[in-house]
C-alpha cells in the first residue's frame, strides 16, 4: 500500500482540522456547551466533510479495488451491540472533559503543545489496555472451549 | 441557549470540513482505507505485515500539518483548559472508548455517516450526547 498517498491524506486531514478550528479544544468545548454561549461551527465541519465524503464513499463502494491497487477495505458490520454504544458513550465523556478527540490531539501534539502529549500518551495507554484485555479474553475463551 | 457569534466561524469551518472530507476521500479511493484516526492508531498495537507503514505515514502527515500551516501563514491555536489530571483521565477514556466503540469522530462521525452506516449513526449520536452531557455537568453543575 502506498505510504505517500497515506501521508498526503494525513497532511490534508490535519490542515482541515486546523482551518476548521477543530484542533482547538476551546472551540470544541464551545460547541459541546449547549447551555452556555453556543458556537455551532463544528456542525459546519461535519457538514463540509460529509458533503465530500458521501460521494467519495459511494464511488468507493462501487469499486472492488483502490485506485492505487489493493483491496477496498470497507466495514461490513451493520449490527448494533452493547460494546459499540458503551464505547461511544465513554469516548464522549473523555471528549467533553478535555475537548480533544484523537485526530486533533495528534495535530496539537505536532504543534508542540505539551498538554497534548499528556493526553495522547494517556490515550495510547487506554488503547494498549484494550489490546491486553482483548488478548486475555481471547485466551480465556480458547481455554474454556477446549 | 444563545449563539456565540464572536467565535462562530461558519465559512472556515465548512472549508476545513471539506478538506477533512477530501482527505478521507483520498485515503479510501487511493488506498482503500477508512480515515478513522483511532482505528489507524489502535491497530498499531497489533502490528501485521503491510499494515504498519501506511498507518505511520498517515499519522506523520497529521503531525507535520501544523508546521506546514504555520509556514503558509496560518495561526495554530489550541486552548487546552483542562489540567494534567483531567487530561490523563480524558485520554484514557478516549483510548478505551474508541477501541470498544470501534471509532471516533473521524471514523464514525465523518466516514461512517458519509457511508450511511447504522452503526456509525448510533455511535455518533452516543458520543455527541455524552459529550454534551459531560460539558453540561463540568461547566454548569460542578463549576
Amino acid at each position: 500500500m502506498n505510504p505517500l498517498s497515506a501521508f498526503a491524506s494525513g497532511l490534508v486531514f490535519g490542515i482541515g482540522l486546523l482551518l476548521s478550528g477543530m484542533s482547538d479544544p476551546g472551540k470544541v468545548i464551545g460547541f459541546l456547551d449547549l447551555a452556555g454561549a453556543w458556537d455551532p461551527s463544528l456542525a459546519f465541519v461535519m457538514a463540509g466533510a460529509i458533503l465530500v465524503g458521501f460521494f467519495a464513499f459511494r464511488l468507493a463502494g462501487r469499486r472492488g479495488q483502490a485506485f492505487l491497487g489493493g483491496a477496498m477495505h470497507l466495514p461490513e458490520r451493520r449490527d448494533l451491540d452493547r460494546r459499540l454504544v458503551a464505547g461511544a458513550l465513554v469516548f464522549g465523556i473523555g471528549w467533553g472533559l478535555a475537548g480533544f478527540c484523537p485526530g486533533p490531539a495528534i495535530t496539537a501534539l505536532g504543534a508542540g503543545y505539551g498538554k497534548a502529549l499528556v493526553f495522547v500518551l494517556a490515550m495510547l495507554a487506554g488503547m494498549a489496555a484494550y489490546t491486553l484485555a482483548e488478548r486475555w479474553r481471547a485466551a480465556r475463551t480458547a481455554h474454556l472451549t477446549t | 441557549m444563545s449563539i456565540d457569534f464572536a467565535h462562530f466561524t461558519p465559512w472556515a469551518s465548512l472549508a476545513g470540513g471539506v478538506l477533512i472530507g477530501t482527505a478521507a476521500a483520498m485515503l479510501v479511493l487511493l488506498n482503500g482505507r477508512i480515515a478513522g484516526i483511532s482505528g489507524i492508531l489502535g491497530a498499531l498495537f497489533v502490528p501485521r505485515s503491510g499494515e504498519v507503514l501506511w498507518r505511520v505515514a498517515f499519522l506523520a502527515g497529521l503531525l507535520v500539518a501544523p508546521a506546514l500551516w504555520h509556514l503558509a501563514g496560518g495561526t495554530v491555536l489550541a486552548r487546552i483548559e483542562a489540567g494534567y489530571g483531567t487530561l490523563v483521565v480524558a485520554g484514557l477514556l478516549v483510548g478505551l472508548g474508541t477501541s470498544y466503540g470501534s471509532g471516533c469522530t473521524s471514523g464514525h462521525g465523518v466516514c461512517g455517516l458519509s457511508r450511511l452506516s447504522p452503526r456509525s449513526l448510533v455511535a455518533t449520536a452516543a458520543f455527541m450526547l455524552s459529550g454534551f452531557a459531560t460539558v453540561y455537568v463540568a461547566r454548569h453543575l460542578l463549576a
